[in-house]
């Protein structure tokens, strides 16, 4: 495979890969290398690439396994936890200010969400993933996708209600 | 959309009973700018999503093709290198057969010089023996 067969197939779901990352490293620095390392990698089996039926499937289980690594290795003790990703052209916008501040609080609760219920919302939500390409993904059952999701979704909810009914921030 | 079907859309939405294309229709609605004010609260939720999508992964990935290079490169270093093997033999063997044949022309020379010396005195045996024979005739 060349190299610009390499980057149309690439192309379409490198975006995926990244905010897949971000989501589960945080830091915007810690995303960018290792969907970087997951691109290279990738280039580097591109002899075989071709025997896979799904490279996006495949590209997005690797980013996800290698996240996970990543946070679980010692190296992750020296992860930022960095919530300044954010533009800082703030004007003094009232409605700006409030849309900046929820995409902030939004952003917190996810984080705090647990690892597999972060995913599959990332996955649904943002990504639009159908159940089955998500099962496929997770390498869970569509049940537990489903109870999974729901948890997530409902968590998301109350921390919002929560925030919403005391008006903070 | 009508309300209460944004509701019955939500309430199957928190169970993950919704298909994706429903879940296209909550975020359209959810990204107007007013809703119900019970609804307000979801309205972050939405519209993170659909923000959240937009992040696009900007940096360059070098993708290296300079692995291919050095294969060949290899490849040419070895070739140069088992041709200058064989012929460098083949030479030295040249040379060193070249050398045999002038030392055995020298041995050579050397021998004939010996057997000339070696006729010479032959010659004077001829001489004793004509005396020899004239001895023999005159008896």
């Amino acid at each position: 495979m060349k190299q610009s067969e390499f980057l149309n197939v690439v192309m379409p779901f490198k975006d995926k890969l990244y905010r897949l990352a971000k989501r589960l490293l945080v830091s915007r620095e810690e995303a960018e290398d290792a969907t970087q390392e997951i691109l290279m990698k990738l280039w580097s089996k591109n002899e075989t690439m071709t025997e896979y039926k799904n490279v996006e499937a495949f590209a997005m289980t690797m980013t996800k396994n290698f996240c996970l690594d990543r946070l679980k290795s010692k190296q992750a003790g020296n992860l930022k936890l960095v919530h300044s990703n954010y533009s800082d052209e703030t004007t003094s916008l009232q409605r700006q200010l409030e849309a900046e501040d929820s995409v902030q609080w939004m952003e917190r609760i996810m984080q705090e969400l647990p690892e597999q219920q972060k995913m599959v919302l990332q996955l649904r939500d943002v990504e639009q993933y159908e159940f089955e390409e998500i099962c496929e993904l997770m390498d869970m059952k569509p049940t537990a996708v489903r109870v999974a999701l729901s948890r997530a979704r409902k968590t998301v909810r109350e921390e919002l209600i929560k925030k919403h009914s005391y008006g903070i921030g | 959309m009508a309300l209460d079907n944004i509701e019955k859309l939500l309430e199957k939405y928190f169970e993950a009973n919704t298909t994706v294309a429903e879940e296209e229709k909550l975020r359209e609605y959810f990204a107007q700018e007013s809703v119900p004010a019970h609804l307000e609260p979801y309205k972050p939720m939405f519209n993170y999503f659909s923000n959240a999508k937009e992040e696009r992964f900007t940096k360059q990935v070098p993708l290296k093709t300079r692995s291919n290079l050095y294969k060949w490169i290899s490849v040419a270093a070895v070739a140069v290198l088992t041709f200058g093997i064989y012929f460098g033999n083949e030479y030295q063997e040249r040379r060193k057969a070249e050398y045999a044949y002038q030392e055995t022309k020298k041995a050579f020379e050397l021998l004939a010089e010996n057997f000339g010396r070696g006729t010479e005195k032959v010659a004077y045996l001829k001489e004793f023996e004509e005396a020899k024979q004239k001895i023999y005739n005159n008896n």
